[in-house]
């Protein structure tokens, strides 16, 4: 089996004693094209400790959202390091870019990225002990095993704890991770068990372990007053009057930043955070909205109407075969417009951060962010540091769902921190700077067109996608690939876009990109299976018929095994059978079906949904077939990653979006963002196809499906087809 | 002005004024981090507390209106039969993604618990659909709160 990203030769281990007895290892995950080795004693940068009396403490490096990161890594290396779970306590890791490599929770990423590097970490871990027990018995190291916090020489009474063995195995040669032989899949103990989270019995007793939790002594408390219209900039504020208000210590200008998206406000100190944000309303801010108050939601969607109706575009991404021949050839033609809304994150602890400006000029922060090594460099950048002035803690995050890849708030507070040396400042931001501060998932348009031939066979497939002209970073959440299902498949092909300039910042949302292209193309893939008198799932399966896996490509994490039509196959088999696809359902209730890939995994899911005496869509089930490698980790985990996602996409496509109205947005808070709630939940039933592949992330490849899958079944249900989000119940009239 | 309120059993003097919410005197006044900002218009239930027993929004409870009343929190769970059982099936059942909601929800619940041991199903969604979870953990958190009840059903037969 490929068993993907490796440790890298680059990386280092080092192990030390521990003072008071003991065993630490040192483990540096370089970034790619980087090296730097550990510098001190290895117990000082210990990745993992062993103590005399049988405790094991193992770093958690990556960020912890919700995920369940900070429980499945240290579960891989204490797998190979054959330890006894319940003796394992974590500890989670500081910012540190050249000891732990990327520290990211984004992508789904972690699992691929680390499967591999985690278990020779705890596999060097234990052949050190075995090394160590070998020299103090004088028998071979082959003929010594592992239980679980012990090794042992099997056919003779030789047994001792990793705890007896700590000391002296820190004396011993720290072996090649290449050179590690890993446990059989047969014979894990831990991966694959149901482990709770680590931090949970601390969040059932309410003890402060998220970010908005930071108390520090002296600690000030932040609200910020900006425009709701992005790009505005200020005129005036009354900051005599805010600080005349109760408990307020101060209220000053910060100045904007574009580059470090830092936004033009006014900054409020208080003693307590409600009487900082009370304190607002007495700025009487006056704003240059510019030329951005005129954008709406309204006014770009008759962009992408006049664009579409001039037939011209900003530029065709992918092209082949002859597609006006195609079209004109075609025994039926199918022509449709989609369009989906901008969404907010909304996680619920609001976008918060703790800073505290040392009279030295360093900078230490305490950061619920899923990339702190970016919001590191960013607040670096502003200040004019060096990255190694700024002290990033790690906090436990209330959510992330992608609003937390975005620093934005760590470089609002490092601008106010800076104004007060010596003095800790937590800035909190209220649900409704939240909701109007946000990155939000684009919003798009799709001019879909399939021309079909005289045998029912898709021949030809474009689409005139109006989107948002975002510059070229690292990641365009707006951008859609020249791959996009069922772009391979067919022979004649065009995708063409125009981009519209805009003030509203963007960003990824959980499933970025997926979350809304699975519902145009296989809602659209869904009109032209029943035009051609079959099912999607039937679609699917002649569309990829006989087409074998590609070959293994260099993804970000590394190399990974190129898009698999057999695994699109099996699962769309597997929740074909689960969902008893074909058979009759409940009078009033239908089922339909949604394929799609993303972060690695690929995931098919039928929804069985009705319409209450309203007009809304209910969900009643949902069959899910995931295929995310060889391996589930933590079936606890991974389930629930499942469930929650299942549901995060419903509510998306039932009730929810963000409109641009005045060059703001619209939506404010809960009452008209509203989330889904308990009653909305279905019955969600879940199996995984297990492949001859290296496991992959769970974050988020279940969402992009069940939106069309849900849509699919109300024109299942209805015969009325539903091409723009969120649900309209009118449309079903 | 000073606020006299009993706290999980102790009496605090809080010197805020008198339109603070419960909640940022909680947090931000006695450092008592565990009942959770979500929304400010209790429109969430991240910050639910028991005042008086009941189930309430500290975040729009003001100071002034719970001056000799029995507020208890998250942090005192713990301390009731009820609370104990539901932090325990929230372990064994492993309810919570993030995390953030859930004292919230655990106060929520232990109200609804102790006014109606065995609530139906529809009774638990009905007690339970004000307090969000944005992960969506709401098959698990449903799942554990029927099973406690349940076991105390078998404990009373």
């Amino acid at each position: 089996m490929p068993d993907g990203v490796q440790l890298s030769r680059r990386t280092l281990l080092k192990a030390s004693a521990v003072a008071g007895g003991g065993f630490a290892l040192a483990a540096t995950f370089p970034m790619a094209g980087r090296a730097t080795a550990v510098s001190g004693p290895a117990d000082l940068n210990a990745f993992i400790t062993i103590r005399p009396d049988n405790t094991i403490t193992i770093v958690g490096k990556n960020p912890e959202i919700g995920q369940g990161i900070k429980t499945m890594l240290p579960m891989l290396i204490a797998e190979e390091l054959d330890a006894d779970w319940d003796s394992v306590s974590v500890k989670q890791g500081m910012t540190d870019a050249a000891k732990y490599g990327p520290q990211l929770a984004g992508g789904s990423f972690a699992t691929p990225m680390n499967w591999m590097p985690m278990r020779q970490a705890g596999a060097a871990a234990r052949a050190m002990l075995i090394a160590a027990a070998a020299q103090r018995w004088g028998v071979d190291a082959a003929s010594l095993a592992t239980e679980p916090g012990r090794v042992v020489q099997p056919g003779s009474s030789r047994s001792a704890t990793f705890g007896e063995l700590a000391s002296d195995a820190a004396m011993m040669d720290v072996p090649d991770p290449a050179s590690l032989k890993l446990k059989d899949q047969a014979d894990f103990r831990i991966i694959g068990r149901a482990i709770g989270g680590v931090d949970s019995p601390k969040i059932v007793r309410g003890e402060p372990i998220f970010g908005v939790d930071t108390q520090l002594d002296g600690m000030v408390y932040a609200a910020f007053e900006r425009s709701p219209v992005f790009g505005a900039t200020l005129k005036s504020a009354d900051l005599a009057a805010a600080k005349a208000q109760a408990g307020v210590i101060d209220a000053f200008k910060v100045a904007a930043n574009p580059q470090a998206s830092l936004v033009e406000g006014v900054a409020v100190i208080a003693s307590n955070w409600w009487l900082a944000n009370k304190a607002r309303a007495s700025l009487s801010p006056q704003w240059d909205n510019g030329e951005w108050e005129t954008h709406s939601t309204k006014a770009y969607a008759q962009a992408a109407k006049d664009a579409w109706a001039s037939g011209k575009s900003d530029e065709v991404f992918a092209e082949k075969g002859d597609i006006d021949a195609t079209f004109a050839e075609a025994d039926r033609v199918l022509e449709a417009e989609y369009s989906y809304p901008f969404l907010a994150h909304v996680a619920m602890e609001p976008m918060n951060c703790t800073a505290l400006m040392h009279e030295d000029g360093t900078m230490e922060m305490w950061a619920p962010s899923q990339t702190p090594q970016g919001g590191q460099q960013a607040v670096a950048g502003y200040l004019g540091v060096e990255p190694s002035q700024v002290k990033v803690h790690i906090t436990r995050m209330g959510g992330g769902f992608g609003r937390r890849l975005n620093n934005d708030y760590m470089v609002q507070v490092a601008a106010i921190a800076k104004e007060m040396p010596g003095t800790p400042v937590q800035l909190i931001w209220s649900r409704e700077d939240d909701l109007r501060s946000d990155f939000y998932r684009p919003a798009g348009w799709h001019k879909m067109r399939a021309a079909v031939n005289a045998d029912g066979k898709l021949t030809g497939w474009a689409d005139h996608f109006v989107t948002f002209d975002l510059g070229d970073g690292a990641f365009n959440p707006a951008a859609m690939d020249a791959t996009e299902f069922p772009a391979k498949y067919v022979d004649n092909l065009k995708f063409e876009q125009t981009k519209m300039a805009t003030a509203v910042p963007m960003g990824a949302l959980r499933a970025p990109r997926s979350n809304a292209l699975s519902f145009v193309m296989q809602s659209f893939l869904d009109e032209v299976a029943h035009a051609t008198g079959k099912d999607l799932p039937t679609l699917m399966l002649e569309l990829t018929d006989g087409v074998e896996a590609e070959p293994e490509t260099q993804g970000f994490v590394g190399p990974q095994p190129g898009f698999s039509a057999p695994r699109l196959q099996a699962v769309t088999r597997k929740v074909m059978q689960m969902a008893k696809w074909g058979q009759p359902v409940a009078d009033g209730h239908a089922l339909g079906f949604g394929f799609y890939y993303s972060h690695m995994g690929y995931f098919a899911e039928v929804v069985e949904a009705s319409l209450d005496a309203r007009g809304n869509p209910v969900v009643h089930n949902v069959w899910t077939a995931g295929d995310v490698g060889s391996q589930i980790i933590n079936p606890f985990g991974a389930l629930n990653q499942v469930e929650g996602s299942i549901i995060d996409g419903i509510g998306q496509a039932i009730q929810l979006a963000v409109e641009i109205e005045g060059g703001a947005a619209k939506q404010s808070n809960f009452h008209n963002y509203p989330l889904p709630r308990m009653p909305m939940t279905p019955k969600i039933h879940v199996e995984w196809v297990l492949s001859d592949n290296a496991p992959t992330g769970l974050g988020e490849p279940a969402l992009p499906p069940v939106i069309p899958a849900l849509t699919n079944a109300l024109f299942a249900l209805t015969g009325k087809r539903v091409r723009s989000l969120p649900i309209d119940p009118q449309v079903f009239a | 002005m000073a606020h006299r309120v009993t706290i999980n059993g102790e009496t605090r003097e809080i010197d805020a004024p008198g339109d603070m919410p419960l909640l940022w005197a909680l947090r931000n006044e006695l450092g008592m981090v565990g009942t959770k900002f979500g929304c400010g218009i209790g429109m969430c239930g991240a910050c639910t507390v028991h005042v008086d027993g009941q189930a309430t929004r500290s975040c729009s409870m003001p100071l002034s209106a719970v001056a000799d009343k029995q507020v208890s929190t998250v942090e005192a769970l713990e301390q009731t039969p009820v609370g104990q059982a539901l932090q325990r099936a929230w372990l064994d059942g492993d309810v919570m993604q993030c995390g953030y909601c859930q004292a919230g929800q655990l106060m929520n619940a232990t109200a609804l618990l102790t006014n109606n041991p065995n609530p139906s199903d529809g009774e638990i969604d009905a007690a339970m659909q004000g307090n969000i979870c944005r992960c969506a953990c709401y098959k698990r958190i449903h799942a554990a709160i029927a099973k406690v009840a349940r076991d105390e059903e078998t404990a009373n037969a």
